[in-house]
């Protein structure tokens, strides 16, 4: 087995060929676990309040939600910042390892990339839901058309949103689809199902895994890497730019771009930790996903806790150092203090405090603790998003207008409803694609292999 | 046979080529092609017939099936002569509902009123209407109105109707059985003739005019002074020094559009003027008079009577006259007594109690103040008052003693504002014939035997003299909508007197008003110049009134020494008044200026009793057995509470019913006059909670520059003083863009602050002008009130005593609009005039540029508010909907709207001007809230033009713009609150204090 002088074995347990395939493609063959089911109804009745609220909201309109004239993006936009940072680490993980050449991303990457795929689509329901006018969700879409031809506003951040969102949609989930094709011709070949060999035989576009086709695999994995890395620096510098572009106090600020990359870095990372540590445990993949995988993980985490913290630190110092009294007044009078105290600590703690435990080897390497602060951090970057859109809407220039905000139950309804859709997907991930790179991760092991002769 | 032809190649060829042929044979090709190029020639095959008749078959299923609305559009088969499709008719008419005069005129489109706007004639009103009037247009179209007369509940007709009623009033006669007419004042000569006719015809007739809120205390107090039962006019332009006790002159008090007007011209400081008006105001609750004063001390309804005591008294030691007996005043009034003196004949005392005592108190002072004839003018006096409250309890005994056989109801509603309904009720069991010519149902109504419902004013004729010698006309406007008459119309057929009312009125108008003039020589030209105008003011040579030789001093009188336990003191509410227009969803959710909470009635407390008693907003206590939700207003007097009158009714149509508690009944009578104030009353808590439809919750400014003012010291020795970060702004502002340029008009607004006072005509003018919704409470709860213009209020200094800044506040028209630039598909853009433009048809509503306006102006149609029944209001039904303005589009649900300027009016009067070949001239367009302001403070017009007004007002020293410290570079300029008062009394610090 390849030992590496960091990271120790890549694959523990001697696993063989043959054992990889078998192993990951268990899941695949067998029935589903008790557990798989329980959680599958529990989601799918997340989902039927989710759709329940959606239905209520597009029939009879945003009024159901609890936004008013002063506040008028909510809860809506919170999940949406929050599902698009999570969907973020999926991609980053994957390709920014791949470009930099880390081995040990490849027993990981498959479920990251699939995680953002599915909150990506989560998150894109927000902005849709939000409009006025769903039924009109076209005009935002920039082709000549018959109306004029009306153009879109190129000003807009929120058109920005759009592209971004729908380019880094495209690119990822053909990434992931890529690096899936190898491993559905496995199945095919593998799998004594009729049905399985058709559909899983179609979706591997007739892989034969000649050097020739390897070849070509492993050249447009890299293209669409090199794509898909500026894709995840853009996409959320184009959602804070949502915020950054505007005029009210606590976003109009140049920090914004580099501070929701890192923030979304920062929470995907920690969903790809949870999502790790449940598919280890539950599938019983410890010697794919090791120790030492999560161990690195955690120090990347530490790391990017450090520079949140920063961040956090700087945009309270500017706020003051600005001499702005409407920022001063967010920052000092509403969120250190004052209404929104609790949810700012709460960020706070769980952002820039909590994740610094990680620096303690003992910790680090104790799964509980580390899957406690990863929803932890989860938890802190949803009171991220939640400080800027409503602390800054609900008490902004003109105090006539201060008007509190309180969800609705059907934009809670919303939210849960994606956190089903999100468990459903990954559940569905779970069962019908191989929830780690099996060509991938017998790469590293061949070339383990000749190295240990 | 001759050869035509139309080219050269017809002629040749023999083909037809030209141009129009070709272009029919294309098109009639393109149609054929559509089955087979040789249809019409070839005999029918069976595919092509099968082809056919599916084709014909499936699209005659598709067109059937889907179900498309009727609408039934019916033109005109003759145009009538002075109706333009798609142009405004306005014509000039009269509203009094008894609480408020105005004239006039009405919008009408395509035959149906759809706004009532000022009629710049008059001498009384000119130009300006309250909130109230705005509003009446939409009780025409409230489907709650009574459709037919009604025999004991029971619809019926008129000729029914009418018989028995003659029938029974003649029978009633002939025993010699009183009848009552109950009406409220009547201003009308035409209808006091008619009342005269019905009287020589049933001699036992007795009028009595009840007003619920009654001047019966000045009444007396006048007719005791100078032996004439009258309410004098007031000149509050005339007054340099305005001491007011109590009265809402602004808000509710007479007549408060006219006295806005006069107010708000001493206050004014145009042109570099350095002087205005010192207004005093004391008083229990915060009105809106109040909190536009300089000086505003809270007392306590008692107290108010000492004070004005100790002021007389020092003003009498030095006249030589009598004095009272009064304890001392806690409050120092000598500054005051001096101040007085320093104005004499230019200031002005004002009571609002409705107490002969105190009145005639007020009279002495202004006597010896020597106002008579230059503020106060009696020989014009007011008409708009006339009931004596003794009248309604020598009724009621009557009643009880069985004397009287019938009663009519006109414009009265006793068993609602009655202070002793239950009484009044009772003893209308002894009255044989009750009728009622209520228009909509009221609590009177319902027990009547007959309801004879009146039109509604503007379906109907009228005339008014509100002040002696000025009189005003009323025409219909539209032709009843049910089978209603008017009052005046049932009276003369009960008479007997075999004409209508539009002839009687004619011929009252040509025989007793036109000898009133000499201008015009023939009656008949009198009457149409009468009725076009609206108005006909009786010129007198001698414009100045003559000061009363002598007031009778009438005895010493004592006055108790302020009570010790808790006064509740009733009061109107500007929206809703004395509450006959309680059915009015406009109405009803216009936000009261000084607690900006609308759709209920509140108990107000002083926050210090608030904080004594453990009591919060909205906990429910109980006072003299009803049950209110407390509110907790700043500047409500130590020792006091107060509770609107108006709301509480029931059995009045789904908007009105149980909105509020009923404060009537708590209305008490102190020396045969009906007292609003009520001393010694409990306070006890319930524990229960009722919520409140607040549309602000914050009053502090946070020390920001949100609404500038400064001292009358201050601003003589630098104008632009407390305007000091104007400057700042000026100076910091730097841009990377080139400068916008407006080549044509650039529109722009000016507020004067100082002019303001925040009584929400505005609001509802825009409403009536925009189709704005009306959202009910719950919504209003959930700060989605859809107003395009606001009025926000602010507090600073001790919350006990605090001063009140307002400020109205619609879209600002940025040159540099933040929402602009953020809107994904351009629905919103700027105009090359100036104007932020939204197109609804592209908003598809992300509400980005409601979070990017920092003045949050901008509305969202957060539910289907048209047509639909969760939103109960004008717009769910047809004929609610009749009041719509078809100049300005429906918003559809998830559309974000905002203030347009009111950009059919530029249009409008654009086009106006464009078809006389001339320019537009400065004040010619005036959007609806302009239109309305009765103090005259919004300014529109023309920034590139440097002559207009706007422009002048931008260049002020006083002027500045809301947040400009932004670079929105506003297209609304404010100019700074200045205060009669010495420079020390305003300090910035107080600002920062929270309300």
């Amino acid at each position: 087995m390849y030992k590496t002088e960091v990271r120790g074995l890549l694959v523990e347990g001697g696993k063989t060929l043959g054992d990889v395939t078998r192993d990951v493609m268990a899941p695949l063959e067998t029935r589903s676990p008790n557990w798989w089911r329980v959680v599958f109804g529990f989601a799918s009745l997340m989902s039927i309040w989710g759709i329940y609220s959606i239905y209520i909201t597009i029939t009879q309109g945003i009024g159901t939600w609890g936004v008013n004239n002063t506040i008028g993006w909510g809860w809506a936009i919170i999940n949406f910042v929050w599902w698009i940072g999570i969907g973020h680490a999926g991609t980053a993980f994957s390709i920014f390892l791949l470009v930099l050449r880390q081995k040990w991303r490849t027993s990981i990457n498959r479920a990251a990339e699939a995680m953002t795929v599915v909150a990506v689509l989560c998150a894109s329901i927000f902005p849709a839901l939000h409009m006025g006018r769903i039924w009109n969700f076209y005009f935002i879409v920039p082709y000549p058309n018959t109306r004029g031809p009306l153009w879109v506003n190129f000003n807009s951040p929120l058109f920005w949103d759009f592209l971004a969102i729908s380019a880094y949609l495209l690119i990822s989930a053909s990434f992931w689809y890529l690096g899936m094709i190898p491993d559905f011709a496995s199945i095919r070949d593998k799998t004594t199902s009729k049905v399985k060999k058709a559909v899983y035989g179609f979706f591997s576009m007739g892989w034969l895994g000649s050097s020739k086709e390897w070849i070509r695999f492993e050249a447009l994995a890299f293209v669409l890497g090199g794509i898909a890395a500026v894709l995840v620096v853009s996409v959320h510098s184009i959602v804070s730019t949502d915020f950054a572009v505007g005029v009210e106090p606590g976003w109009h600020t140049t920090i914004f771009p580099p501070y929701f990359v890192v923030g979304a870095i920062f929470s995907g990372f920690a969903m790809v930790m949870t999502l790790m540590i449940i598919i280890r445990k539950f599938y019983r993949f410890e010697n794919y996903v090791t120790d030492s995988h999560l161990n690195a993980i955690a120090r990347i985490l530490v790391f990017v806790s450090l520079i949140m913290g920063t961040a956090y630190l700087t945009e309270i110092f500017l706020s003051w150092y600005s001499g702005n009294r409407y920022e001063m007044f967010t920052f000092f009078h509403n969120r250190i203090t004052g209404e929104f105290t609790p949810q700012f600590w709460a960020m706070f703690i769980s952002n820039a405090l909590i994740p610094q435990l990680l620096w303690s080897k003992k910790l680090r390497s104790n799964i509980t603790v580390l899957f406690i602060i990863s929803i932890i951090i989860n938890i802190g970057m949803w009171f991220e998003r939640f400080n800027i859109v409503v602390t800054s809407l609900t008490k902004d220039f003109l105090p006539a207008n201060w008007a509190p905000y309180h969800p609705s139950l059907i934009e809670v309804g919303i939210y849960v409803g994606t956190l089903g859709f999100f468990t459903l997907g990954v559940l569905l991930f779970f069962r019908y694609i191989p929830m780690i790179a099996i060509s991938e991760i017998k790469g590293v092991m061949k070339f383990n292999k000749t190295k240990a002769d | 046979m001759k050869k035509y032809w139309k080219s050269p190649e017809e002629l040749s060829y023999g083909v037809n080529t030209s141009q129009e042929d070709k272009f029919e044979l294309d098109h009639k090709n393109a149609v054929i092609d559509l089955f087979e190029k040789d249809i019409p020639e070839k005999a029918t095959s069976r595919r092509s017939f099968l082809k056919l008749m599916g084709f014909s078959i499936s699209a005659a299923t598709v067109v059937a099936s889907c179900k498309r609305p009727v609408q039934k559009a019916i033109p005109y088969l003759i145009k009538p002569e002075e109706i333009t499709p798609g142009n405004a008719s306005y014509y000039a008419s009269t509203y009094y509902d008894g609480t408020e005069y105005g004239s006039i005129l009405v919008k009408t489109r395509d035959g149906r009123p759809i706004k009532i706007e000022g009629n710049e004639l008059s001498r009384i009103s000119a130009g300006k209407i309250s909130a109230r009037i705005q509003a009446s247009v939409l009780s025409l179209y409230d489907d709650v109105r009574y459709k037919t007369p009604m025999i004991s509940g029971v619809d019926s007709d008129w000729g029914k109707t009418d018989v028995e009623i003659i029938n029974k009033l003649s029978a009633i006669n002939k025993e010699g059985g009183k009848i009552v007419l109950l009406s409220d004042t009547v201003i009308s000569p035409g209808t006091i003739k008619v009342i005269d006719l019905f009287k020589e015809k049933y001699p036992s007739l007795e009028w009595i005019q009840y007003d619920p809120v009654s001047y019966s205390g000045m009444l007396v107090a006048n007719n005791k002074s100078f032996g004439k039962q009258v309410i004098p006019d007031y000149h509050f332009d005339k007054a340099d020094l305005i001491v007011s006790f109590s009265a809402d002159f602004l808000g509710t008090w007479i007549a408060p559009v006219p006295f806005t007007r006069d107010y708000s011209k001493n206050r004014k400081l145009d042109n570099g003027k350095k002087k205005m008006s010192k207004h005093i105001q004391f008083e229990s609750g915060l009105s809106l008079t109040g909190s536009s004063s300089d000086k505003r001390i809270p007392v306590k309804p008692s107290e108010g009577k000492v004070i004005l005591g100790n002021i007389y008294n020092l003003l009498a030691e030095k006249a030589g006259a009598a004095k009272v007996n009064v304890p001392k005043s806690r409050i120092d009034i000598n500054e005051l007594v001096k101040d007085l003196e320093m104005h004499k004949g230019n200031s002005l005392v004002v009571s609002g109690a409705n107490d002969a005592n105190t009145q005639l108190l007020v009279n002495k002072i202004n006597y010896l103040l020597g106002n008579y004839g230059k503020t106060i003018d009696l020989d014009k006096p007011l008409y708009l008052k006339k009931g004596l409250d003794a009248d309604m309890d020598k009724l009621v005994s009557d009643m009880e003693q069985g004397k009287v056989s019938a009663i009519l109801f006109y414009n009265a509603n006793p068993l609602y504002n009655f202070r002793k309904k239950e009484k009044f009720e009772k003893s209308l069991d002894k009255v044989s014939l009750k009728v009622s010519l209520s228009t909509s149902p009221d609590e009177t109504s319902l027990i009547a035997d007959y309801i004879c419902p009146d039109n509604h004013y503007l379906e109907s004729w009228n005339d008014a003299e509100p002040r002696k010698g000025s009189f005003s006309l009323a025409q219909p406007t539209i032709s009843p909508i049910f089978d209603t008459r008017q009052a005046q119309d049932s009276l003369l057929k009960w008479a007997g007197a075999g004409m209508d009312y539009h002839s009687f009125l004619e011929q009252t108008w040509k025989e007793y008003i036109f000898s009133l003039q000499e201008k015009i020589a023939n009656p008949k030209e009198f009457w149409i110049h009468s009725l076009q105008d609206g108005v006909f003011d009786v010129s007198s040579s001698n414009e100045t009134a003559i000061p009363p030789e002598s007031i009778e001093i009438y005895g010493p009188v004592d006055i108790k020494p302020a009570g010790e336990g808790l006064d509740l003191v009733l009061y109107e509410t500007v929206a809703l008044g004395d509450g006959r227009n309680a059915n009015n969803p406009w109405l009803q959710e216009l936000p009261d200026p000084v607690s900006k909470a609308c759709w209920d009635n509140y108990l107000n407390i002083s926050p210090s009793f608030a904080e004594k008693n453990g009591l919060q907003n909205e906990d429910v206590v109980e006072i003299a057995g009803l049950k209110v939700p407390v509110f907790v207003q700043p500047g409500q007097a130590e020792g006091t509470v107060s509770l609107a009158l108006g709301y509480g009714r029931d059995n009045t149509g789904k908007v009105a019913n149980n909105v509020g508690v009923n404060a009537w009944p708590l209305v008490t009578l102190v020396d045969g006059a009906q007292q609003l104030s009520i001393e010694g009353v409990s306070v006890k808590k319930t524990g229960k909670k009722h919520s409140l439809a607040l549309t602000q919750t914050h009053h502090s400014m946070e020390g920001r520059p949100i609404v500038r003012e400064t001292s009358l010291e201050a601003y003589i020795k630098d104008p632009s003083s407390g305007n000091e970060s104007h400057e700042e702004a000026e100076r910091n502002k730097v841009t990377l863009y080139n400068e916008v340029k407006f080549d044509g008009h650039h529109w722009g607004m000016a507020i004067d602050l100082n002019a303001c006072t925040s009584c929400g005509a505005c609001i509802i003018a825009c409403q009536a002008e925009n189709n704005i919704p009306v959202i009910g409470k719950e919504e209003v709860k959930n700060r989605r009130i859809m107003h395009w213009i606001r009025i926000d209020r602010y507090y600073s200094d001790e919350p006990d005593q605090p001063m009140v800044l307002n400020q109205p506040v619609m879209c600002q028209h940025c040159d540099n609009a933040p929402c602009e630039n953020v809107c994904p598909v351009s629905a919103t853009m700027h105009s090359n005039e100036g104007l932020n433009q939204i197109a609804y048809n592209r908003c598809i509503g992300t509400k980005y540029c409601i979070n990017n306006c920092p003045y949050r102006v901008r509305r969202f149609n957060w539910y289907k508010y048209v047509d639909n029944d969760k939103f109960d209001y004008n717009q769910n039904s047809d004929l609610g909907r009749l009041v719509l303005n078809p100049d300005v589009v429906v918003r559809e649900r998830g559309v974000v709207e905002k203030c347009t300027f009111c950009t059919q009016r530029i249009q409008e009067k654009k086009l106006d001007a464009k078809l006389e070949n001339r320019a537009l001239r400065d004040g010619e367009i005036q959007p609806a809230c302009v239109q309305t302001c009765p103090s005259e403070a919004l300014v529109f017009g023309d920034l590139n033009d440097p002559e207009s007004k706007v422009s002048r007002m931008f260049g002020s020293e006083r002027n500045y713009h809301l947040l400009e410290e932004l670079h929105t570079l506003p297209s609304v300029g404010y100019l700074t609150k200045v205060r009669n008062v010495k420079a020390e009394e305003i300090n910035d610090a107080g600002h920062d204090k929270h309300a």
